[in-house]
């Protein structure tokens, strides 16, 4: 009897003390936020993540840290960083994910990069609690997905958006009598492409554009000169590619050399990274792209020169996801401030109803998607500029037609 | 229709190159480079650190690359890879042994590349200007690029066929075990044609960093084409490999002009079957037993 009732004590103050030491944890923790992130710094996904995401990822941690921290309350307090490799791969992002919940019990997540990981950590994100800022996610799905994930929010929009704010350019270039209305296109036989091209068609037909040419290319396709020299025998006013990198820059490269120079020349994804000015220079001119920003704006100039300073070898942000990235630490940062404590679902929560002060102007989530976004650049003068919706605060007017390619 | 074949060309040529390394170091050396591509893009990070940083031209850059990859293969060959073929109780041993050693020499030469130069995608201008050839436009660099397989190839041909050194090698790729009956140093032989292997695909890389964007983690893709190429020419066949280059670049050209460039893949994968359908042991291979 005497020995049950000891032990029953014994429990009792073990588990009185672990109360205690919790409720004291609680009360004292928060010396620090643990922020943490699993990204592709390996295999196919690599090249984006290392332009577009990790420099504002890190940029981001530096300056919140140097300025003391997130400010909790009336304190400061640093981030923490947790970050593993998910290898481009699906399921290696949700098992590190889920090492980063249940191991490490980080107390916020940085989302992949790319559409395809942001959707396949989602559910994850959706089932823990932790918000999900898909800063570099396009598809049709968001408005659906952000119902059903209501932690979720899609910052760089749908691609049937995209598809129409580039239709619309181009309705009104034509009206202008600026372009005819022959219409070139070819898009990547991938996720972003497919989507792409599929809401471009309707539209472009809708609108009574004649599309000569519409034709896909396998992914990591070596050699796109059969396709700019068919386009150029064709001579159309306007040439539109939903391309990746790679293929962006080769298409490039290869109409500069074939000659083909259509009044608009439009190209996808790497149109507005520092590579393709880099490699490009004076011919970058008139080249319109996907994304874009108000390159005039003080905010834009002045993260440009921090990301600049931060990122290694000085390397410039890409002129689309790159700034909703960074935009989308702020708006994490400002709402885990005005909740004042580590509460994820009070975050969440100010997320969907907030006004954020961002490097791309105020913003203000409806159904958790933003409500205005760059869909059309084009390089002018050495700066990608924002010039489709026009509608859009610091939307320059399109160089309509395209200059001639120079010598390099 | 010259244009069509005129890009068939010099992507077939670029496949060809890019596969002779690979046909040495396989058929000969029998060791089958796991690493392949990820040599080829760390001579491509090389082309691109002296072009941007030093403003040495790539041709310059090939005769300062290909002799450091050469030396380098060979080092690797007798450090790493000798200790496989000594244990290796026969052929078939050896290029199990030499698949999973390559396989991890691929995250070592990946994860150095991606600590160096990062994951960024990387480019450069170089002999990026259109020039006139048999009446069509096309890029000088793709150009200057075949004009150099085609130099390679024949140069390497000549070695193989008209040298002692040469003769030498051809007879380890049929049998190494006769081959020492007749006083040829096999193992020498061996790390010699996987250096000239190593040193071939730095040419590669060399050269194709002027026309192709690469990131440190694009090597798979070329060591998968090569060993498509290498595969239908027949293993070890240098000939083989240059007419299953062609025949590939070619047909992609061809359907994407013609047909439809969504189709270009498919038309290499069913080349493919095919040349293994008819003939197992590839274009120019000989059955083995």
């Amino acid at each position: 009897m005497t020995t049950s009732l000891t032990r029953r004590a014994a429990l009792l103050a073990a588990a009185t003390c672990a109360a205690t030491i919790g409720l004291t944890a609680i009360a004292e923790a928060q010396t620090s936020i643990k922020i943490g992130y699993a990204i592709s710094r390996t295999g196919p996904n690599t090249g984006g993540a290392a332009v577009t995401t990790i420099p504002n990822y890190e940029l981001w941690v530096k300056e919140v840290n140097a300025a003391g921290g997130i400010k909790l309350g009336d304190k400061r307090v640093p981030i923490e960083v947790v970050q593993y490799d998910d290898r481009s791969n699906a399921e290696e992002a949700v098992r590190a994910l889920e090492r980063l919940i249940n191991q490490d019990k980080v107390d916020f997540i940085l989302p992949p990069w790319g559409t395809g990981l942001n959707l396949a950590v989602g559910p994850t994100l959706n089932r823990e609690g932790y918000p999900h800022l898909a800063a570099t996610a396009v598809t049709d799905r968001a408005p659906e997905l952000a119902k059903r994930w209501p932690n979720s929010f899609w910052l760089l929009g749908t691609s049937a958006d995209a598809a129409k704010s580039l239709v619309e350019l181009l309705n009104k270039l034509r009206d202008e009598k600026k372009i005819g209305d022959t219409v070139a296109m070819v898009s990547i036989a991938d996720g972003f492409g497919i989507d792409l091209s599929g809401a471009a068609r309707p539209a472009l037909t809708n609108a009574k554009f004649k599309l000569a040419y519409d034709k896909t290319y396998p992914i990591g396709t070596q050699d796109l000169a059969p396709i700019v020299n068919e386009i150029k025998a064709l001579n159309p006013d306007v040439f539109i590619a939903f391309s990746y990198p790679p293929d962006t820059l080769a298409l490039t490269e290869q109409s500069r050399i074939a000659g083909l120079n259509p009044k608009v020349f439009y190209t996808g994804v790497g149109t507005a990274f520092p590579l393709y000015k880099q490699k490009f220079g004076k011919n970058t001119e008139g080249v319109m792209g996907i994304g874009g920003w108000s390159g005039d704006s003080p905010a834009i100039k002045d993260y440009l020169a921090r990301h600049k300073a931060s990122a290694a070898n000085g390397a410039e942000p890409d002129r689309w996801a790159s700034a909703v990235t960074y935009a989308s630490l702020q708006m994490l940062q400002q709402a885990i401030e005005r909740v004042g404590k580590v509460d994820r679902a009070a975050v969440i929560k100010d997320l969907q109803t907030g006004m954020f002060d961002t490097v791309i102007g105020k913003v203000k989530l409806e159904n958790n998607m933003p409500t205005r976004y760059w869909w059309v650049g084009q390089w002018q003068d050495g700066e990608f500029y924002g010039i489709a919706p026009a509608g859009n605060e610091g939307a320059r007017k399109a160089i309509v037609p395209k200059p001639a390619w120079v010598a390099p | 229709m010259t244009n069509a074949i005129l890009t068939g060309l010099m992507l077939g040529g670029m496949y060809a190159l890019i596969a002779m390394g690979l046909t040495l170091q396989y058929g000969v050396a029998r060791i089958m480079n796991l690493s392949y591509g990820e040599f080829l893009i760390a001579a491509a990070f090389a082309s691109h650190w002296l072009f941007t940083g030093w403003a040495v031209s790539p041709f310059v850059g090939l005769a300062l690359v290909v002799p450091l990859a050469f030396a380098l293969n060979f080092a690797i060959y007798k450090l790493l890879l000798t200790p496989l073929v000594r244990r290796a109780p026969n052929r078939d041993a050896l290029e199990v042994d030499s698949i999973l050693a390559t396989f991890g020499l691929t995250f070592v030469i990946q994860g150095s590349m991606l600590a160096l130069f990062g994951g960024a995608y990387y480019s450069y201008s170089f002999l990026a200007f259109p020039v006139q050839f048999l009446g069509e436009t096309v890029a000088a660099n793709r150009l200057t690029a075949l004009g150099i397989t085609i130099l390679l190839g024949l140069a390497l041909y000549a070695a193989l066929t008209r040298t002692r050194a040469g003769t030498a090698v051809r007879a380890v790729a049929v049998d190494p075990f006769a081959a020492q009956l007749v006083a040829i140093n096999v193992p020498q032989a061996s790390a010699l044609t996987f250096a000239l292997g190593g040193a071939l695909v730095a040419a590669a890389g060399v050269l194709v960093s002027t026309f192709l964007t690469f990131s440190a983690s694009s090597g798979v893709v070329f060591t998968m084409k090569a060993l498509i190429v290498v595969v239908m020419g027949g293993v070890g066949n240098m000939l083989g490999c240059l007419v299953a280059g062609l025949a590939l670049g070619l047909s992609e050209a061809l359907v994407a002009s013609y047909v439809d460039p969504g189709l270009t893949l498919a038309v290499n994968f069913a080349l493919f079957l095919a040349v293994l359908l008819v003939k197992p042991a590839g274009l120019f291979g000989r059955a083995t037993r």
